[in-house]
């Protein structure tokens, strides 16, 4: 195996498109270096992307975030601005393992990994994240949720890499929450998770929504029934069952030993029920 | 071949050659003989491989030795000043919160991590923090009364 640390992105596509063997890239590594160990992936090229200018960064842009690929959730949820704005993506990102793991785990890598119990994820989708690909013909933006196709697959073609990902400025009266549930307080795979974000207007009608499960199919979905439910509507006991029946019937889920299909499915709801009611919360300012 | 690396442990300039594929971790314990950080689990769960990479907590087993050139590593070696025990080695002895001890230098070094970052950390903080570091032996309650009684010795 090679390890290479790029300065330039254009450098990192180039080892990536030139490697005829399986060539990886290296965020934080929490993924990557776990599935080596367990002799799951064997690369023969590793390219770390935390030498590349911009990679590490959170910038300010058309009064949104610009987030780089290598950023660690640690210091994500160490930013002001970002944790205001998105407190929901945060919080997601703020669930990925220990303290240890948070210190280099990054939201681009738990997407590209394209675990369907991603935590980051959901709640990236909902708030409308897109993904800056740097690949061999240029860059390209993409919405994050085309990004993951299957356990361990994305859409990414050979030679292309996540170079960062934007968070646009967040509409007025807008919250967004992410909630999962497992078995423990900490340290352990989403049986389901709900990522959501709620606009109202002025009278506290929904005017728009995005509504992302995780863990309950192969990948994490994005549920345009479940967000029909709610706009239009004040966020209501009913709107919020509507909501959580279209969460169960999207979810595909399969049986494990964390959970069953029928446990998962209720459960999915339920969670977005609750997640709705604290993006509510925050889109009211309250 | 060999990836030559220079980096600074401890406050120290060290230099080392390791292989593409092996982790902070195997450096530091076959390679520079800090022995320290322990080998748990080797994939992220346990912390008893905890350090320090340009002061921000991570585990060395999922860090690979390559990936270290120009950082600083904060090992438990360095924790004690000569003979003279960190507050927090001190209060785990005191409350007797180790018993063999594999755990102990990863909750050194996340500890004394957490309270730099927060002098007065809340249990539920502590506990929260301290999480990504299993022990087997102690139950926990002692540690996080050693943790306790260190913040406070510090705080002065
Ligand atoms: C103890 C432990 C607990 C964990 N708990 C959770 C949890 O609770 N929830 C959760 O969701 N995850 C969890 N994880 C999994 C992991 O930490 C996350 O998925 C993390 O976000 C991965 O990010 P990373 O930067 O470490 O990725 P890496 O390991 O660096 O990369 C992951 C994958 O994405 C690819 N990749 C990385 N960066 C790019 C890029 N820029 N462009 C294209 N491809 C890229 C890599 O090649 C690799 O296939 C846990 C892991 C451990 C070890
Ligand atoms: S050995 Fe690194 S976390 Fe267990
Ligand atoms: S003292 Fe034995 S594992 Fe903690």
């Amino acid at each position: 195996m090679r390890y290479e640390a790029p300065t330039t992105v254009e450098a990192a596509v180039s080892l990536l498109s030139a490697e005829a063997g399986l060539a990886k890239v290296l965020s934080g590594g929490t993924d990557l270096l776990v599935q080596m160990r367990m002799g799951m992936m064997e690369p023969d090229l590793i390219v770390d992307t935390k030498r590349i200018p911009g990679f590490g960064d959170i910038v300010e842009e058309n009064g949104g975030y610009r987030v780089g690929g290598a950023v660690p959730s640690a210091e994500l949820n160490e930013h002001a601005g970002f944790t205001a704005m998105y407190p929901g993506v945060a919080e997601g990102a703020d669930l990925i393992g220990s303290t240890q793991v948070q210190g280099r785990a990054t939201i681009t890598g738990n997407l590209c990994n394209a675990g369907p119990a991603a935590d980051s994820v959901p709640c990236a989708v909902a708030v409308g994240c897109v993904a800056r690909i740097a690949g061999p013909n240029g860059k390209r933006d993409v919405a994050i949720e085309d990004i993951p196709q299957a356990p361990g697959k994305t859409s990414l073609e050979k030679g292309e890499l996540v170079e960062s990902l934007f968070f646009p400025a967040k509409p007025a009266n807008t919250g967004d929450a992410y909630l999962r549930f497992i078995p423990r307080t900490e340290m352990d795979i989403a049986v389901a998770g709900c990522g959501i974000s709620i606009t109202l207007d002025d009278t506290g009608t929904c005017t728009a929504a995005k509504v992302a499960i995780g863990a309950v199919a192969i990948k994490v979905l994005v549920v345009d029934e479940a967000a029909q439910a709610l706009i239009g509507t004040k966020v209501d006991e009913a709107a919020l069952d509507a909501l959580a029946s279209a969460c169960s019937a999207a979810a595909k889920p399969i049986t494990d030993k964390r959970g069953t299909v029928e446990f998962r499915k209720e459960v999915v709801g339920v969670l977005a029920k609750r997640a709705a009611k604290i993006a509510l919360d925050r889109a009211k300012g309250a | 071949m060999g990836i030559h690396v220079s980096t600074k442990i401890n406050g120290d300039d060290v230099e080392f050659v390791c292989d593409a594929e092996e982790t902070l971790l195997d450096v530091l314990r076959d390679r520079l003989n800090l022995t320290g950080a322990k080998e748990g689990c080797a994939t992220g769960d346990c912390g008893a491989c905890s350090v320090t990479i340009d002061g921000r907590l991570t585990c060395s087993c999922l860090t690979l030795g390559a990936e270290v050139e120009g950082r600083e590593i904060g090992t438990v070696e360095g924790v004690a000043k000569g003979n003279e025990l960190h507050p927090i080695q001190q209060k785990i002895l005191d409350n007797a919160a180790l018993q063999c001890g594999v755990c102990t230098p990863g909750i050194v070094v996340a500890a004394k991590a957490l309270l730099e970052k927060k002098p007065d950390p809340s249990e539920e903080e502590i506990r929260y923090w301290m999480a990504g570091n299993l022990c087997r032996c102690t139950g926990y309650d002692k540690i996080i009364r050693a943790i306790q009684d260190a913040a406070a010795e510090m705080r002065g």
